[in-house]
């Protein structure tokens, strides 16, 4: 009790010496805040796409297969179906159809895909994205033109617009009927861009996948843990990279923490001399110069990461997000949802808080070692 | 090497660390050499004021220790998603060979920098600063469990390759699998329950009669059960108290009951039981400062604060561990 009631005073006496020299402290904070923004805004960026590439897999087929010729993509053959429908455990075996379509008038890609079922679509109509809708001001009831593979052009009527929550993997897209997809791409009756199943036990797709590939020697099945653990590791990648780049900006701010309590003022070398002379010892007065550093610490670490929250979940990163994000002619909008863990938290203290408070040991130390007399004779 | 922010703290923080240890180490030989309390010359005098920078210096590094190694546990039971086979930390410190041997020398390096503080703040209680050679000695000794730790998170980190394939912690605690954990698994959970439960009651007795009393010996012998009883304690979650958690008979992982499943409850226990065999040794330790004169008065009361820390740690993780044993349908009968 005696040693939390001398904290709390020697806390009191930090807190009105901080006061006094707001002035001085104020760039501290600043910079300070803005080295914790920086890190914050990657590391809560980073999560939350993390976050949303599981969410978005979370739906997708468990394991994509995909035949192969010569190394490259082929398409696979209504046989491959069958063989796989007599796998034991697994479900809703069915080939896919999908393609890549260039217009040239924008110079976008758009991903066209057939729908699971042709019934959901009436014939002669599409389903886009809402990056497509806003890029070509396409609208429900608009038609749209497509070159088919043979040079004459096939008309589809936009019969639908995609949710917007769909919109980070369905910006651009357009879905359609098979017969559309078949008609545009010349690709025959029974061959499909690749195979989509499910595996009844989560735990057994590595045992199914090895039998597949067993049964078709020729094909390349792909797991949905697989991407996702692709994605995280890019998307860690990415950030870390960045980090890595922005260790030079903390590392300036170590060294201009350190000058910063190296340089001691008039009135704070004659605050110590008096503290000393009325009896204070150097571990008393380090201590509130470290509590001095912990007030420093902790309002910009909260103003940083109150910032970096701002930032990237109710500014969509305007700063960075080109570097992390990529860019393409039809980019989707999207707002991520706002999460922040003791996780981030942690990681970031120690890429911020542990360097300041590391650097202004020593000088903090040597301010709290000054003789009293000296402060006498000033 | 997976480029992960927390990886990049954790170097950031071991370096930082390092850093201070070693400046602090190398101050350390100076005052091994020159301490001379009776001297009033300047040498001494700089010497008198550096030890301030020192504790001040190792408080914040072993501060940042526990952070260190809390976040280490957390990264490596995070970095499972990206691994192949991996289900949990457990997993992921076995897809290389310095996972297991790092989280070691953590726990090591936490226990032996939590004692270094108490030792520090029992000397500084004194005038004459009784300890301050072994203390140093001491510190000395921490440096080199310090590089080696560095190392081989380093090492560890460098190497994890996303494309091995290690073991899910199943097949590493199970009891007809090889390794350490499966050594643990495959005790006989009788011998273990009986020494746990013999254990807790050593410490208990013996403890309440030290804070009583204030007898070496019972201080001593709580010390011995406090730190034999961490051993013990960790056998037990391997062997039995995870079970009750999972509700599994036979799962024995030691890192899943860390996961949100299981209400992170493994970091209390963690908690309990470092904080247990911290103070409990710590208080041990001590008492070879029994004779000192100056440590007289001060060093009792030192001892007895450390001991009853110790015991509600250890009252604590009991609780917790017996928690699921008394308050869920599920009974383990061998």
């Amino acid at each position: 009790m005696i040693w939390i009631e001398k904290q709390r005073n020697i806390i009191d006496l930090a807190l009105s010496s901080l006061l006094r020299k707001s002035g001085k402290n104020l760039a501290l904070v600043i910079i300070y805040t803005a080295i914790v923004f920086i890190l914050a805004s990657v590391v809560f960026f980073i999560s939350s796409l993390k976050r949303e590439a599981a969410l978005v897999l979370e739906a997708s087929p468990e394991i994509v297969v995909q035949k192969l010729v010569a190394g490259r993509q082929a398409l696979a053959p209504e046989s491959y179906i069958d063989a796989m429908r007599g796998l034991r455990g697994t479900a809703n075996v069915r080939g896919r159809l999908w393609g890549h379509y260039f217009d040239s008038t924008v110079g976008a890609n758009y991903t066209i895909m057939a729908c699971d079922d042709d019934a959901q679509l009436a014939a002669g109509t599409i389903t886009i994205g809402r990056g497509m809708a806003r890029t070509l001001s396409l609208k429900k009831g608009d038609s749209m033109k497509f070159d088919a593979y043979d040079g004459t052009s096939v008309d589809f009527k936009v019969g639908e617009i995609l949710p917007y929550r769909s919109e980070l993997v369905a910006s651009d897209l357009i879905l359609l009927r098979s017969d559309g997809f078949r008609r545009i791409f010349g690709m025959e009756e029974g061959s499909y861009s690749d195979v989509t199943l499910q595996v009844a036990n989560r735990k057994e797709m590595a045992t199914v996948a090895g039998k597949i590939k067993k049964l078709l020697p020729d094909s390349r099945p792909i797991l949905r843990d697989e991407v996702l653990r692709t994605y995280e590791a890019i998307f860690d990648w990415r950030g870390g990279l960045l980090i890595v780049i922005l260790c030079g900006a903390v590392l300036a701010f170590i060294i201009f923490a350190w000058d910063k309590a190296s340089g001691l003022s008039f009135e704070e070398r004659r605050e110590i001399c008096i503290l000393k002379a009325v009896g204070w010892d150097t571990s008393e007065v380090m201590a509130m110069k470290l509590w001095e550093g912990a007030v420093i610490s902790l309002l910009s670490f909260i103003f940083g990461i109150i910032g970096a929250y701002l930032h990237v979940f109710y500014t969509s990163y305007f700063l960075f997000g080109p570097v992390l994000k990529g860019w393409s002619v039809l980019y989707p909008s999207y707002q991520l949802i706002p999460a922040v863990d003791p996780y981030q938290l942690a990681a970031l203290f120690f890429l911020t808080v542990v360097p300041y408070t590391a650097a202004t040991l020593i000088p903090l130390w040597g301010a709290a070692s000054i003789d009293p007399d000296e402060g006498m004779r000033l | 090497m997976i480029m992960h922010p927390a990886i990049i703290a954790l170097f950031a923080g071991s370096a930082i660390v390092g850093f201070m240890i070693l400046y602090a180490a190398c101050h350390g030989i100076g005052i091994l050499r020159h301490w001379d309390l009776r001297s009033g010359s300047e040498l001494q005098l700089r010497l008198e004021r550096r030890t301030y920078l020192i504790s001040t210096m190792m408080s914040c590094a072993f501060c940042f220790q526990i952070f260190s190694l809390f976040l280490f546990i957390y990264t490596a039971d995070n970095l499972s998603r990206l691994l192949v086979g991996a289900m949990c930390g457990a997993g992921s410190l076995n897809a290389n060979c310095y996972g297991y041997p790092a989280l070691l020398f953590k726990i090591l390096n936490f226990i032996l920098g939590g004692v270094w503080l108490i030792v520090n703040y029992t000397d500084n209680m004194a005038p004459d600063y009784p300890m301050i050679r072994k203390k140093y000695f001491f510190l000395l000794l921490i440096v080199p469990c310090i590089a080696v730790e560095i190392f081989l998170q380093g090492a560890y980190f460098l190497n994890l390759d996303a494309n091995i394939i290690t073991s899910c912690c199943g097949s590493i605690f199970s009891g007809d699998g090889k390794g350490v954990g499966s050594v643990f698994t495959s005790i006989p959970v009788a011998p273990v329950k009986a020494s746990f439960y013999l254990l807790a009651i050593v410490s208990a007795v013996s403890g309440v009669l030290f804070c009583l009393r204030g007898k070496a010996v019972a201080g001593i012998i709580f010390s011995l059960a406090s730190i034999l009883g961490f051993i013990v304690s960790l056998a037990a979650l391997i062997s039995f108290i995870s079970t009750y958690y999972y509700q599994l008979p036979t799962h024995h992982c030691p890192f899943c009951i860390l996961q949100r499943e299981y209400w992170y409850v493994g970091y209390v226990l963690y908690l309990c039981l470092s904080l247990g065999v911290l103070s409990g040794a710590s208080a041990g330790l001590l008492m070879f400062a029994r004779g000192v004169e100056s440590l007289k008065d001060i060093l009792p009361s030192i001892q007895k604060r450390l001991v009853l820390i110790s015991l509600v740690s250890q009252l604590l993780f009991l609780i917790v561990s017996a928690w699921p044993m008394i308050f869920t349908d599920f009974k383990l009968v061998s």
